[in-house]
């Protein structure tokens, strides 16, 4: 028997992975070998992928990036042994890329059958909900808070304290929301571990419930993540099965293709069954939350690092990073770049380090131009700007986020007016529309933009377009209008070149055009 | 490719009653009304709203607030195409420029639509999770990855001597 592991994630379906397995499947028969094909979630390497991996006496060996129509030279050249073949990468484990991260959240990711509660268990799974219990909510608490871990959904709030609100809130009822409608582009961490590791993220929502007292647990997830939404569906059925969460229960929710349901207010007025239009705070939603109760709202990320912390303690979870932002980052590497991917690190490393070392520069071979750094609310960064510290305070001083941990780089064809213009356009698409910076700002900012994209009175109207922005920044409800600034004013400040002089030939129509 | 069932009152409540106790129904009863009928009928408000006590502008503000939910059924195939930064800078826009131009649409805001005979529609999305393999497409709720204008007509069935 051969145990061959093939990832199910989205990022290899959508290059092949099932191609993959069936091609397999079929060689193995035409050989009369008996094989077993594992489907996991993605080790991160997204250029490699589909990575194929075989288990052997040496260990896992790796193959990729392997196409359907390699696999009966694969299978020549010893493949249920890790022989030799062009496509051969050796122990995933000992390739540089991987061998540099420190994996605590993305420790399982790939590694294991994302259906097998068996498999979680031999990997450490259920650990830190067991010492929960053992430790009772407070002290709980109390290790969260040690851990130094922040919102990874992107406004970086301390967890412990979130939970130690709503421990605190009187009432009997109170929830559990998982945030995982992780709409940045450029971003996809949430969806590895919904794809690659839901057992973590369901443990963390217990670990969640059982400190702060809720019963009840909510995952808000996405309509464009079908894939991660079965893989979880699954393996929520086989813990319910299993009886592990105790009286804990989790309902996966999903979405309907609004962006600003991202935001926390909103997502719940969403998960309500309202429109998903933002509330103004206070209340917290840790004081009255979904349905007015106290509500405990992490993201994915956030969540999924808490067996970890549990684990291992707060203070080994402390003990990586650096200045405020403790423990680790899963970065997502996108866009236009060599080796893009999930590449997940203390905080501490520079920007530059991550575009030209990790990422390997562009995926064109061009230049590096510009750097977005969290989402389409994050701003751009040129190279001038590499040696910026990947933290939140590093980044905030240099006027910008990190947000969800998104970094997409583009090459020296960006039109960086079509890129401001984009976001102002975006904001304009995705607006809940109650507050009016937002709704008809981000509309008036396109237009002038698009003014000084034809010449006209260029000068004036971009002052305009920076009157605008302060107001958007000050004046908006959530992080939709009051973040559309930051790509906006980061394009002006840092390539202005593109604002001033237009040439006519490159003129785009439509933002992204070139 | 999937397929639809054609618009029944009695279907329809039992879609709903099969939801309506749940904590924040709407949305899962918007979801099901749609994967059976392929969208959300005019037809369906009301009833929605009478099951949940809601009145019918609540019920068509959300129905309408999110751009998933649509009051008619898409063409038998769709493209979901990326318009992210991601994509944006992988070229997705000329991937998307192409295959519009291969099915018959106009390259006009808001982009996409459905082709005349009903076979296609073409959807702009934006952020599909796929951005480590840029461009991305959704087609028919599969992720397709690396595409460009060729790729994307060959997976919809369209021959590039259209384009």
């Amino acid at each position: 028997m051969i145990r061959l592991f093939v990832p199910a994630d989205s990022a290899a379906l959508a290059v092949g992975a099932d191609g993959v397995a069936r091609a397999i499947a079929g060689e193995a028969t035409r050989r009369g070998l008996s094989v077993q094909i594992v489907r996991t979630g993605s080790r991160g390497l997204a250029w490699l992928e589909p990575l194929l991996e075989v288990e052997t006496p040496a260990g896992r060996i790796a193959y990729g990036p392997v196409k359907a129509r390699d696999i009966p030279s694969l299978f020549d050249a010893g493949l249920a042994q890790g022989g030799h073949h062009t496509l051969r990468i050796g122990r995933p484990e000992e390739h540089p890329w991987l061998a540099r991260q420190t994996r605590v959240t993305f420790a399982r990711c790939g590694v294991v059958d994302p259906a097998s509660l068996a498999d979680y268990r031999a990997h450490g799974g259920f650990e830190g909900l067991t010492r929960a219990l053992s430790l009772g909510p407070a002290k709980t608490i109390e290790a969260v808070t040690a851990s130094g871990l922040r919102g990874r959904g992107g406004a970086g709030f301390p967890a412990g304290i979130k939970w130690k609100t709503v421990a605190e809130a009187p009432g009997e009822m109170k929830y559990v929301v998982c945030n995982a409608d992780e709409g940045d582009s450029g971003t996809f961490a949430d969806r590895m571990i919904l794809e690659g590791d839901p057992f973590e993220l369901i443990e963390g929502m217990a670990i969640a419930g059982l400190a702060a007292g809720a019963k009840t647990g909510f995952v808000y997830s996405r309509s464009e993540y079908p894939q991660a939404n079965r893989v979880f569906q699954t393996a929520l059925d086989a813990v319910r099965a299993d009886g592990e969460l105790g009286e804990f229960d989790i309902e996966l929710r999903i979405g309907a293709g609004a962006y600003v349901c991202g935001e926390e207010t909103s997502l719940l007025e969403s998960l309500e069954g309202k429109r998903g239009q933002v509330r103004a705070k206070p209340p917290l939603p840790a004081h009255e939350g979904l349905f007015a109760r106290p509500t405990v709202v992490n993201n994915v990320l956030t969540l999924a690092s808490t067996p970890w912390i549990l684990t291992h303690g707060g203070e080994a979870y402390a003990a990586l990073g650096t200045g405020r932002s403790r423990g680790t980052q899963p970065i997502q590497l996108a866009g236009n770049v060599r080796r893009p991917g999930l590449y997940e690190a203390p905080f501490g490393l520079t920007l530059g380090q991550i575009v030209m070392e990790i990422g390997g520069g562009t995926a064109s071979g061009r230049p590096v131009r510009a750097v977005q750094c969290g989402g389409p609310l994050g701003a751009y960064f040129p190279p001038a700007l590499f040696d910026t510290v990947y933290d939140y305070e590093a980044f905030a001083a240099r006027d910008g986020l990190i947000g969800h941990g998104g970094v997409v780089v583009f090459d020296d064809t960006v039109d960086m007016a079509a890129q401001a213009r984009f976001a102002f356009e975006f904001c304009a698409i995705e607006s809940c529309g109650k507050c009016t910076p937002c709704r008809i700002g981000s509309v008036r900012g396109a237009e002038t933009l698009q003014r000084v994209m034809d010449g006209v009175e260029v000068e004036a109207n971009l002052g305009l377009v920076a009157d605008l922005c302060h107001t958007l920044k000050f004046g908006s409800l959530c992080a939709l209008g009051g973040f559309t600034p930051y790509p906006v004013m980061s394009a002006i400040t840092h390539f202005r070149e593109d604002f001033l002089t237009r040439r006519k030939s490159s003129l785009p129509t439509r933002a992204g055009e070139g | 490719m999937e397929t639809f069932e054609p618009w029944s009152v009695a279907r329809a409540e039992e879609i709903i009653a099969a939801h309506r106790s749940r904590e924040g129904a709407l949305l899962p009863i918007l979801h099901a009304l749609q994967d059976i009928f392929g969208c959300v009928p005019s037809a369906a408000v009301p009833l929605v709203a009478h099951a949940l006590n809601l009145s019918r502008a609540e019920v068509h503000g959300v129905v309408t607030f999110y751009h998933d939910f649509r009051p008619t059924p898409h063409g038998r195939r769709i493209v979901k195409l990326c318009r992210a930064e991601s994509c944006q800078a992988m070229g997705a826009e000329a991937a998307g420029r192409f295959l519009l131009a291969a099915l018959g649409l106009a390259m006009v805001e808001p982009w996409g639509g459905t082709t005349a005979d009903g076979a296609i529609t073409v959807e702009a999305v934006y952020c599909l999770g796929l951005c480590a393999v840029s461009p991305a497409a959704l087609i028919d709720g599969e992720p397709l990855g690396r595409v460009d204008g060729m790729t994307l007509a060959e997976a919809v069935g369209v021959e590039a001597a259209r384009a």
